[in-house]
């Protein structure tokens, strides 16, 4: 059988590379997919340990996250959409307007 | 068996999220994204949770990510998104991301070792799984509903071209 530790070290190694990816990023689509891939990290960790419990409710918070990142996912897409009607570009460094 | 199907699926999609942080093609980094989330759901069925491997794959690998390539389909980029100039914001991310994993390898440090090898019997079964979202969570679930309404309606209005203007 496999140690949990496993699953839980390969769950580190997403977040990670999808922190990174964040950073080093400049668009805001290739960033949001970044933001997946954590989503997807955390969801691993909360199965390894449901698993380790032996509990569901584990897997049933990961079933939100799952439809939470559905509804998120939708709502993003479409603000990135407006962002390039405006701007007419998606890159971070465009969108400045407030001086941030 | 189950040993080498792990290590296959996590080195495959280690290496599918290192593509998406190499490539510059946003419909690439999409179809890499994709091969990921499709080697989640695999481990996430080796941790016997069958049921949300099934929801993995197919609402990220598919209903997401056909929204990301739409929204891809949709921007046009080609002339656009030449590499990044500033060295300084890769050696940023290196050094956010060793923390990261520091911080993060010393709090699960502890956390496993006692109960790792419990022989569970059937745990993700989605009879139990559906009977658990039915009476304890019921409230949770309604209210996701009601956020998923909310998020398409909020998605439509958001993009929907005004005619007054």
């Amino acid at each position: 059988m496999i140690p949990l530790n496993y699953f839980l070290i390969l769950s580190i190694i997403l977040f990670a590379l999808g922190a990174i990816a964040f950073f080093i990023k400049r668009d805001l689509i290739t960033q949001f997919m970044s933001i997946e891939i954590m989503f997807n990290a955390a969801n691993l960790a909360f199965l390894t340990f449901a698993k380790s419990f032996t509990s569901l409710d584990g897997q049933i918070i990961v079933f939100f996250v799952i439809t939470v990142a559905a509804a998120e996912a939708a709502v993003g897409l479409a603000i990135i959409l407006l962002i390039y009607r405006q701007k007419k570009s998606i890159r971070t460094e465009d969108i400045n307007s407030m001086k941030g | 068996m189950a040993q080498f199907l792990f290590f296959l699926l996590a080195i495959v999609s280690i290496a599918s999220v290192l593509g998406m942080i190499i490539s510059k093609d946003q419909a690439y980094n999409a179809l890499f994204l994709i091969l990921a989330f499709v080697c989640m759901g695999g481990l996430f069925a080796l941790l016997e949770a069958p049921f949300i491997a099934a929801v993995q794959i197919i609402i990220y690998a598919g209903a997401i990510m056909i929204l990301f390539i739409f929204v891809v389909m949709m921007i046009n980029l080609r002339k656009g998104m030449e590499p990044e100039k500033k060295r300084w914001t890769k050696v940023f991310a290196v050094v956010v991301a060793i923390v990261l994993i520091v911080e993060l390898v010393l709090t699960t440090k502890g956390a496993l070792e006692p109960i790792s090898s419990v022989a569970s019997e059937t745990l993700g079964n989605p009879t139990d799984l559906g009977r658990l979202l039915f009476t304890k969570y019921l409230y949770p679930f309604e209210i996701t509903s009601i956020l998923i309404i909310a998020a398409l309606v909020g998605a439509i209005v958001l993009v929907k071209k005004r005619d007054t203007e």
